[in-house]
């Protein structure tokens, strides 16, 4: 046990570090590129005295080590500044926003995550009979299509022909959860359909490699049912990779959700950073660009933990 | 109930075959075979890869690996015919009737879970004993099967015991149930030869005291000659000869069988050393980057022109780090190498193209010894091209003078190494260690990939070449059977120590010291009742120590 | 080989071809001009315009040919520069290997920890958003994932006794990596080459029509989504039709590269 936890104790610490190098490539991304950061925002037609007054608001007189750990010191202290475009608290804003994103995100984790699973199971079962071939027919397809588009397709057919579902997902507090469920009806679909094929494929593979090891074979040849050897021999092995499976495809979900709640104007995090990328508002993308990164990096560091946890050479060491 | 176990007529096999650029179709592999086992006895079954008989063994389970099925016959087992059985019964055959040893324990053990527990199982789910019972069971096995700690060793993981100890774990597994009959699928392959005996002798008492069948499946006619009661010879799902053990080994009838009886009896005189060594390896010690262990220590061996050198261990030994040294790619801490009479910098990137030129190497899978884009003629033309500058008809006069040296004919001076047999394969690696005209080559491990016949067969062209060429061999190998075949001196290394070093003659003749006896006497013979001998002759030995 | 050729592989290799024909050709096959205002708001589809016209009166299909073109020449280049850069470092790397490998391998491993529509948009936030800016931001992002497959599989073919066979032959560095490597490297990095691409055309995509990419009034397929997605609650599908140029596109290319990868694969036989 001890060694697993070392490494998993390891694998935190490199979380964090990863994190820390992050904020600095997040940082320098934005303050050091090529070109005057104050000229690229406020456009060329911009008098001196307006880009004086910004270069003193972002403080870009100062050394940009400084900088930077005023920066990182205030994200720890939960102070992430103030949006340019606004003058309003960037930590408030996005308060809200990020509940709202995490509802979405949930649900369509909710929702793709069994059935992902599910069907994945189905492909094994079904191996290179039609329900796999269908399965992995209608993977390749949502694949080709990037999430916008099955967004609005299915806004067309859906929301507008069929009149199923609301094609804009505004959510307030005051509503209730049935109303907000109904209102996240379609993006929960897209980002669902979205990852599901992914997330089918690997599960599929993982279950697949793992039911075409020779130990099963062994318990095979015991004589042993289906549902015992799956039970006790296959799934003691796929959990390690189908956890990983998941993790890696919900922090796809996170790159996912941006482009859905652009579509469906729906009052997340994603459509806060966009529209304050063309805003140019610095603070702001800088701020939401980290939150992403920081979620992205915790699910797969998750991914890896639980893959060393359920190692049985780390658990039983010699 | 009769002694009839086992009854298998004209059983034939097929399988789907999915070759590149082509349809899938079906093929058969084993073309109706037929046997019987009796209760209680043993019947081998041998032949090279491609034989079927991993296959016919896993009928008897009616089971099909991959893509292989059952097409016709039947197979009897206890009176009733399991090809026409159902799902249901199927399953209490196996694992109640009929279990399974594989090649590869390690492979075949599920690592989440204790080794007792698996052992157990199947005994448990057929209702032959009850949990505890079969944990009983178990431990008794353990202890017959001379498993250390047998209390407690089932607690453990897989992966926390050794290769040999989990070998004797899977045929616990397989006898624990009470069967009728084992299948035992090469299960002492995989193992070095001193831990192989020990396996060897493990299930050859426990057959013996649990009075169970067994099917004895490997490519290695003198084990099975130890174990079983009768054998059959296979060659492509066809059977070649079926007998009694004793008729095989001393009386056998059809050519390919007195094939395998005779291989490995190539013998060739031994020459004496002369006056001065093409290759001098002086008190070399050397480790791998980044730990703190010397895998080689002081090792001192010559070779002399025109001869070779057998370089022989078991995996560890330290003896394929040698060769690696003695080429320069992985320089060695200590200690100096003398080749033809000039001194060879550690590094290979610094030595000369003469040097480089002089001393040739060839793998032991000769598959990714060969870039698979290169056509045949490349292969052997490049060295060729690259040491002599020699280009056009004259390279391809050469190329094809090589391959009439290796007994190949020029036709396949435009294959590729995927559509050579891996003997072939081997035969265009020799060439294109020739075509460099090497005073030395470094063989390592070079027939061990390969089915017995053809391995004979590489052995004999190399005894072959090194008379016509002059070349001198450094031979790396762990079967004392193809050193007694072509050495003309003998390092024996162990844990990275040259042990005994000597001419053939001296090394092979007593007083040995402990680890060359434990060696030479665990080298499987062709011939009945030598198992009960070695037992006898350790036996002996340890009651007067 | 041609005639070998699966039916698969064939449409692919027919529907790939196909738009990078109307691509390079977009300025001759296009009915309109790509900016002119030919008819009334939102058309339908018509003898006179087959796709019907966009959100201020453009024919729908011109701009969907010049959107293919801006969209298909994008990602090429994006896909180009993403090889070369990532390629050549992962083969340096693999070759090389001891600090350099370490150093760039530690920074891939660190821009792959963010998701690269979040980099790109931190990133496009203060540069300006010109059509070469993006292809370099986009080819570099995604050189990172060229790099760890090109170096996995350098470093998986460094090891073969053929290549350590050569090495003691005493062959230069030149022979090891273009006559030993890089033949056996190739065909799963032209398999990859198709997915880049594709990934490429969803990437930009993407960038458009979050208003990022390539900006009006030049036409590109994420944009002609944006510039008509107005119209899908009023039940008009003009934004759809990008969604059925870049499937077909995405579809095909990856049938060819699945052919590419089993071609080549099955060409080294029974290795191993």
């Amino acid at each position: 046990m001890n060694l697993a936890l070392k490494l998993v104790a390891q694998r935190l610490a490199l979380g964090i570090i990863l994190l820390l190098l992050v904020s600095v490539l997040i940082f320098t991304g934005t303050l050091i590129l090529p070109g005057d950061v104050a000229q690229s925002i406020l456009g060329q037609s911009a008098t001196p005295e307006a880009l004086a007054n910004l270069r003193e608001e972002l403080g870009l007189n100062e050394p940009a080590v400084a900088r930077y750990f005023d920066w990182l010191g205030g994200l720890l202290t939960g102070d992430l500044g103030t949006a340019l475009t606004n003058g309003q608290d960037i930590a408030s804003s996005l308060g809200t926003r990020l509940k709202n994103t995490l509802f979405l995100a949930f649900w369509a984790a909710m929702v793709s995550v069994p059935l992902a699973i599910f069907l994945g199971l189905v492909a094994v079962r079904f191996r290179d009979r039609w329900p796999d071939k269908l399965i992995s027919g209608l993977t390749l397809s949502t694949i080709s299509i990037p999430e916008f588009l099955i967004g609005y397709v299915l806004m067309y057919f859906v929301g507008v022909k069929l009149g199923w579902a609301p094609t804009v997902s505004t959510i307030y507090d005051s509503m209730t959860l049935v109303e907000k469920l109904n209102a996240i009806a379609l993006p929960v679909t897209v980002l669902t359909l979205v990852v599901l094929a992914h997330m089918m494929r690997m599960t599929r593979a993982a279950i697949l490699n793992v039911m075409q090891s020779p130990y099963i074979e062994t318990a095979e040849l015991k004589g042993l049912t289906m549902f015992i050897i799956i039970w006790r021999h296959a799934f003691p092995n796929s959990v390690a990779p189908i956890v990983n499976v998941v993790m890696l495809n919900l922090a796809y979900l996170v790159v996912g959700v941006v482009v859905v709640e652009v579509v469906f104007t729906y009052p997340g995090m994603g459509q806060y950073l966009v529209d304050h990328v063309s805003k140019r508002d610095l603070p702001v993308v800088q701020a939401c660009g980290l939150i992403f990164a920081a979620v992205y990096i915790g699910l797969n560091m998750i991914a890896d933990i639980v893959s060393i946890l359920s190692n049985p050479r780390l658990r039983h060491p010699k | 109930m009769s002694d009839q176990l086992v009854k298998v007529r004209d059983l034939k096999i097929g399988a789907t075959v999915f070759p590149p650029n082509a349809k899938p179709h079906d093929i058969e592999i084993v073309h109706g075979v037929s046997f019987d086992l009796e209760r209680g006895k043993v019947l081998g079954l041998i032949g090279e890869s491609g034989a079927g008989k991993s296959t016919i063994g896993l009928s008897t389970m009616a089971y099909g690996r991959g893509g292989v099925r059952i097409t016709g016959g039947e197979v009897w087992i206890n009176g009733r015919d399991i090809l026409q059985t159902k799902n249901a019964d199927l399953r209490a055959l196996r694992g109640g009737e009929v279990t399974y040893v594989s090649q590869s324990a390690a492979a075949s053990f599920n690592p989440a879970r204790p080794i007792v527990e698996q052992i157990v199982e199947a005994a448990v789910r057929h209702k032959k004993f009850s949990r505890s019972e079969a944990e009983k069971r178990a431990v008794e096995l353990f202890r017959k099967l001379g498993l250390p700690e047998p209390e407690t060793i089932g607690e453990r993981y897989p992966h926390q015991v050794s290769g040999g100890q989990l070998q004797r774990c899977m045929t616990a597994l397989a006898l624990c149930p009470e069967p009728d009959l084992v299948v035992f699928d090469e299960p002492t392959t995989a193992l070095d030869v001193t831990t192989q005996i020990d396996v060897l002798m493990a299930i050859k008492a426990a057959i013996r005291d649990t009075g169970v069948a067994a099917l004895y499946i490997t490519h290695d006619l003198a084990v099975v000659a130890q174990v079983s009661d009768d054998i059959m010879v296979l060659k492509l799902g066809d059977t070649v000869e079926y007998g009694s053990t004793d008729q095989i080994i001393n009386n056998p009838q059809e050519d390919y069988t007195k094939a395998l009886v005779s291989v490995r009896s190539i013998d060739h005189e031994e020459k004496q050393p002369t006056p001065d060594p093409l290759l001098r390896v002086e008190n070399v010690t050397a480790r791998y980057k980044g730990t703190k262990f010397d895998v080689l220590k002081d090792v001192n061996v010559e070779l002399h022109p025109g001869q070779t050198l057998a370089v022989v261990g078991e995996s560890g030994s330290g003896k394929s780090t040698l060769a690696r040294v003695i080429t320069g790619l992985l320089p060695q801490r200590e200690g100096q190498i003398t080749f033809d009479g000039r001194q060879l910098t550690p590094e290979q990137s610094a030595r000369s193209r003469e040097d480089l030129r002089e001393l040739q190497m060839i793998y032991q899978m000769a598959d990714v010894a060969m870039n698979p884009r290169q056509t045949v003629g490349t292969i052997i033309g490049r060295p060729l091209e690259f040491y002599f500058g020699v280009k056009g008809d004259e390279k391809r006069k050469k190329i094809i003078d090589l391959l009439d040296e290796i007994e190949m004919g020029k036709d396949f001076i435009d294959r590729y190494p995927a559509e050579l047999s891996g003997g072939q394969k081997q035969r265009v690696c020799i060439a294109r260690a020739l075509a460099a005209k090497p005073k030395m080559i470094i063989c390592d491990e070079v027939t061990s990939a390969l089915d017995p016949l053809v391995a004979d067969g590489i052995l004999k062209l190399l005894l072959d070449l090194q008379k016509i060429e002059n070349v001198a061999y450094l031979f790396i190998t762990h079967d004392l059977a193809t050193v007694k075949a072509i050495a003309d001196s003998i390092a024996v290394m162990y844990q990275g120590q040259v042990v005994r070093y000597g001419s053939k003659s001296e090394v092979l003749a007593p007083p040995f010291d402990d680890y060359t006896d434990l060696l030479l006497s665990s080298v499987p013979e062709m011939r009945l009742g030598w198992l009960e001998d070695v037992v006898a002759h350790r036996k002996m030995e340890s009651a007067g120590n | 080989m041609i005639k070998n050729i699966p039916l698969a592989a064939a449409v692919g290799l027919f529907f790939t071809g196909l738009y990078f024909l109307v691509a390079i050709f977009a300025q001759w096959i296009a009915p309109y001009g790509m900016a002119e205002v030919v008819g009334g708001v939102w058309e339908p589809p018509s003898a006179k315009h087959w796709l019907g016209t966009d959100n201020i009166g453009r024919d729908l299909l011109t701009r969907m040919i010049y959107g293919g073109q801006t969209t298909i020449f994008i990602a090429t280049m994006a896909t180009v520069i993403s090889f070369t850069t990532g390629s050549v470092l992962g083969f340096l790397a693999a070759v090389l290997g001891g600090w350099a490998d370490q150093l760039l391998s530690r920074f891939v491993d660190l821009v792959m920890s963010i998701p690269s529509l979040i980099l790109a948009l931190v990133i496009l936030s203060v540069m300006p958003v010109t059509v070469p800016i993006l292809i370099v931001v986009m080819g570099l992002l995604d050189s990172t994932r060229v790099y760890r497959l090109a170096r996995a599989v350098a470093v998986d073919i460094a090891v073969m006794d053929y290549v350590e066979a050569a090495k003691l032959r005493g062959e230069g560095r030149a022979w090891l990596i273009f006559r030993e490597i890089l033949p056996n490297a190739l065909s799963p990095l032209v398999a990859e080459m198709g997915l880049r691409f594709i990934f490429m055309v969803l990437f930009i995509s993407t960038l458009s029509f979050l208003g990022l990419g390539v900006q009006p009034p030049m036409a590109d397929w994420g944009g002609i989504v944006k510039e008509n997605k107005d119209g899908i609650v009023y039940g008009i599908g003009a934004a759809l039709w990008p969604a059925v140029a870049i499937a077909t596109l995405a579809i095909s290319v990856n049938l060819v590269a699945d052919w590419i990868l089993n071609r080549t694969t099955s060409l080294k036989g029974g290795r191993g």
